[in-house]
C-alpha cells in the first residue's frame, strides 16, 4: 500500500489561511489503511480547521467528504455537484488524489493534506516500513525474497557495504541492514553460491529515473 | 601478477616482492592548495602510494582527482578515490578516462558514506552502480576496451584497480566471500578498514589465505594510530564497521597523560611488526588522518624507510 | 478575567470515575456547575474526534478521568484514551491553542474526594488561561 504521513497542521493553516470555504475530502483506499486519511481523519482535519478559525475570529466553514478512492476519475466526479460550494480542496488522499482533482476541477484551489512517503506495509500496530520503490524490473528472488534497492540505504546489488553493523544500517540504529538479513538468510539456505554471484549494473529506464511511466492494458483500453 | 596491468609505483613494489607501504591524505574543505601540499610533502618518501580522499564521510571537499594531481605534481604518486555516493555511471566512466589521460594510475573503488553523515545530508545520493560494478566497470576499460554499453573505448585507461574490504564488519562469516567477490570482479589490490582486534583478522586472513585470495590480489592491512582515548571511545561507539577492543582502551588509559599518543603509536608499531611475517598480507595502509607530519616517524620506527625504488 | 467561567467538558467512565463521583455526593462535596459530564462505558471507547468537538462547540477546557492504568476495567481502555488526549494535545499546540486545555485523569474508585479535586484543578488551570478566542 502506499504509505503517507499528515502535513503538520501549521503548515496546512497557512496554505489555507487566504480561504473561507474549504472542502476536506479523504480516500477509503491506502491513507485509509494508514490512518492519515480516511472519513475519521477528514473528520478530526475539518474540526481542527473549525476550531482554529473559531480562536482567530475567521468565518470559516469546513466541508468533509470522503471518497472510495482519489485515483480512479469516476469517484472523482462524485465531487462536481459539491465542488463549486468551496474556494479551496485539501485533499488527504496520496499524491494521487491532489493531482486528479486538480485535473478533473481546474478552477478548484487544491492542497495536499498529507506528505506521500513510500510503498510498504504494516510491520506492528501502528508502524509501516517500506518495502517497495517502483523500479520497475522486480528482482527480489534473487535477493531471498528482499529488495536491496528499496531497503538498503545505498541500493547495493553487491552488499552488504562495510558500514553494516549488528544487523543496522550505517545511518541509523533504527534502520535494518537489510543486506544482514539477506546474507544470512540466503547463507543458511545454502545459498552461497548465489551471493557470490556478481550481480551486473542495473537498468534504471523502468525506474522514475526513465521518466514518468504509464502502465497500459490493452485488453481493456476501448 | 607478472606483467603489468598499469606500471604505477605500487604495482612495481608489490609486484617486486616488497612489503608495501602506502598512507592517506584528505583534499581541503576549500581550494588551499599551499595546505595541501603542505600536509602532503609529509609522506614524500615515506610512502609507495597516497590514498587522496572522495568527500570523505560526505563532507565536500576538493575533488580527489584535482587533489591528486597536485600530488602528482608535488612527485607523489596519488590513490585516486571514487565513490559511488556522488556520479552516475556516465560521470565514472568519463572521469575514469580523464584521470587516466592526467597521469593517474592507481584507482580505490568504493561505496561512499551515506549523505546523511555529511555536511549536504539533503542531497540526492546516487548509487546508479555500487562498489562491486564499480570495479568491474574499470577491469573492463582497462582489460577490453570497453566501456559498460559494450562499445569501445578508443585507448583504454589503464589503472591499478583497488578496493576496500572491512573483516570487522557484519555479517562476519561472510566478509571474506565479499572479498573474494571483489577480487574476481577486478580488484588488483586490496586495503583494509583500520584494523585494532588483531585475534579477529588474524583469523579473517587465515580464511583469506586458505581460498587462496593473496594469490590474486595484494592485500594491505589498515592501520590508524590511536591519538587519544577519546579517540579509541569514539571509534568503537560511533564509527559503524569499528571494532576496538577494550583491551585497547585499557591499555591507552593505563599509559598516563600525555603519553597516549605514544602508546597508540607503539601499538600500531607492534601491528605493523605483525603483519610484516603475516601471510597474505602485501604490506601497510597508514590512514594517519590530520597527523601527516607523524607518517616520517612512523615510517621511520617501524622499519619502512627507505621506501624501494623500482 | 475574574469573572470568567470556563465551560469544561468531562469524559467518564462508568467504572472509576463515577464510583468516585457518587462518593463524592454521598460526601456533599460538589462539583462545580460548568463542568458538562459525559459518562462513557470505558474511556477507551472516546475517539480523538469526539474530545475535539467540543472545543468546536465552545468549551475552554476538557478531561477525560479513568481508572489507573493498571486497573481499568477494560484492560487498555485508559491507557488508549491517554494516547488520544496526547493526540489532541498536539493538534492544540498545532493551532497556537495551550495544551493544558486537556488532561487526563486517574482516580480509583473509592476516592471521591479526588474526584472533585481533579475537577477544581482543571476549572483553576483553565481559568488561568482565559477565554480560547483571540480575536
Amino acid at each position: 500500500m502506499i504509505v503517507a504521513e499528515s502535513k503538520p497542521i501549521k503548515e496546512l493553516l497557512e496554505m489555507v489561511k487566504d480561504f473561507k470555504k474549504i472542502l476536506v475530502v479523504g480516500c477509503k483506499g491506502c491513507v485509509t489503511v494508514c490512518n492519515v486519511g480516511g472519513a475519521k481523519e477528514v473528520a478530526i482535519l475539518a474540526s481542527t480547521i473549525r476550531i482554529s478559525g473559531k480562536k482567530e475570529g475567521l468565518d470559516v466553514v469546513v466541508g468533509e467528504h470522503t471518497l472510495e478512492r482519489q485515483c480512479d476519475p469516476e469517484y472523482i466526479n462524485e465531487l462536481k455537484d459539491v465542488v463549486g460550494e468551496y474556494d479551496a480542496v485539501i485533499s488527504i488522499a496520496c499524491g494521487v488524489g491532489p493531482q486528479f482533482l486538480s485535473e478533473r476541477y481546474p478552477d478548484t484551489r487544491v492542497f495536499p493534506g498529507v506528505n506521500t512517503k513510500f510503498m510498504g506495509g504494516a510491520v506492528e500496530h501502528g508502524v509501516w516500513s517500506e518495502r517497495c520503490a517502483g523500479c520497475g524490473t522486480c528482482v527480489v528472488h534473487n535477493f531471498g525474497g528482499l529488495c536491496p534497492i528499496a531497503r538498503c540505504s545505498k541500493s547495493l546489488l553487491n552488499g552488504p557495504c562495510g558500514g553494516s553493523s549488528s544487523g543496522k544500517c550505517e545511518i541509523s540504529k533504527d534502520v535494518e541492514c537489510i543486506w544482514d538479513t539477506i546474507v544470512l538468510k540466503m547463507m543458511e539456505q545454502d545459498r552461497l553460491d548465489e551471493l557470490i554471484e556478481f550481480q551486473a549494473p542495473k537498468s534504471w529506464t523502468t525506474a522514475r529515473d526513465g521518466g514518468p511511466r504509464k502502465m497500459i492494458r490493452e485488453e481493456l483500453v476501448k | 601478477m607478472s606483467e603489468h596491468k598499469a606500471g604505477s609505483n605500487l604495482e612495481k613494489v608489490l609486484s617486486a616482492g616488497h612489503f608495501a607501504f602506502t598512507g592517506e591524505c584528505g583534499p581541503p574543505q576549500g581550494a588551499n592548495v599551499p595546505h595541501l601540499i603542505e600536509k602532503a610533502n609529509h609522506l614524500k618518501g615515506c610512502v609507495d602510494a597516497v590514498n587522496v580522499t572522495d568527500n570523505q564521510t560526505a563532507v565536500v571537499r576538493m575533488s580527489s582527482w584535482a587533489a591528486s594531481l597536485i600530488l602528482l605534481e608535488q612527485g607523489l604518486e596519488p590513490n585516486f578515490q571514487m565513490v559511488c555516493r556522488d556520479r552516475n555511471r556516465l560521470a565514472i566512466q568519463s572521469d575514469i578516462l580523464g584521470v587516466y589521460s592526467m597521469g593517474i594510475r592507481n584507482m580505490l573503488c568504493l561505496s561512499g558514506d551515506h549523505q546523511s553523515f555529511g555536511n549536504h545530508p539533503e542531497s540526492k545520493n546516487v548509487f546508479d552502480i555500487d562498489s562491486m560494478q564499480l570495479i568491474h566497470t574499470v577491469k573492463t576499460m582497462r582489460d577490453e576496451g570497453k566501456f559498460l554499453n559494450g562499445s569501445d573505448v578508443d585507448v583504454a585507461p589503464k589503472l591499478f584497480i583497488g578496493a576496500a574490504s572491512n573483516p570487522f564488519a557484519e555479517p562476519f562469516d561472510f566478509r571474506v566471500y565479499r572479498l573474494a567477490k571483489k577480487i574476481s570482479a577486478g580488484a588488483d589490490f586490496i586495503q583494509t578498514q583500520c584494523i585494532y582486534n588483531m585475534e579477529k583478522f588474524r583469523e579473517f586472513m587465515k580464511r583469506a589465505v586458505d581460498m587462496g585470495l593473496h594469490e590474486k590480489c595484494y592485500i594491505l592491512a589498515g592501520v590508524t594510530p590511536m591519538k587519544s582515548v577519546g579517540m579509541a571511545l569514539y571509534m568503537s561507539k560511533q564509527v559503524p564497521g569499528m571494532d576496538v577492543p577494550q583491551s585497547l582502551v585499557k591499555r591507552l588509559r593505563g599509559a598516563g597523560k600525555g603519553k597516549v599518543a605514544e602508546e597508540g603509536i607503539k601499538f600500531a608499531l607492534e601491528q605493523i611488526e605483525e603483519f610484516k611475517e603475516m601471510e597474505g598480507v602485501a604490506g601497510v595502509h597508514l590512514m594517519a588522518i590530520e597527523w601527516e607530519h607523524k607518517v616520517p616517524e612512523i615510517a621511520e620506527r617501524a622499519g619502512m624507510l627507505p621506501r624501494p625504488i623500482v | 478575567m475574574d469573572d470568567f467561567k470556563p465551560q469544561i467538558v468531562a469524559f467518564c467512565c462508568t467504572n472509576c470515575a463515577s464510583s468516585a463521583a457518587n462518593v463524592s455526593h454521598g460526601m456533599k462535596k460538589a462539583l462545580p456547575d460548568n463542568i458538562k459530564i459525559i459518562q462513557v462505558p470505558c474511556t477507551g471507547r472516546i475517539e480523538t474526534l469526539h474530545l475535539l468537538k467540543p472545543f468546536e462547540e465552545g468549551a475552554d477546557g476538557v478531561y477525560v478521568a479513568g481508572c489507573q492504568a493498571d486497573s481499568c476495567r477494560y484492560i487498555s481502555g485508559i491507557t488508549k484514551a491517554a494516547k488520544r488526549v496526547a493526540q489532541v494535545k498536539d493538534i492544540l499546540e498545532g493551532i497556537s491553542i495551550e495544551p493544558e486545555r486537556i488532561d487526563v485523569f486517574h482516580l480509583s474508585a473509592g476516592k471521591g474526594q479526588e474526584f472533585v479535586e481533579v475537577a477544581d484543578r482543571m476549572v483553576n488551570t483553565v481559568k488561568g488561561l482565559g477565554p480560547i478566542l483571540t480575536a
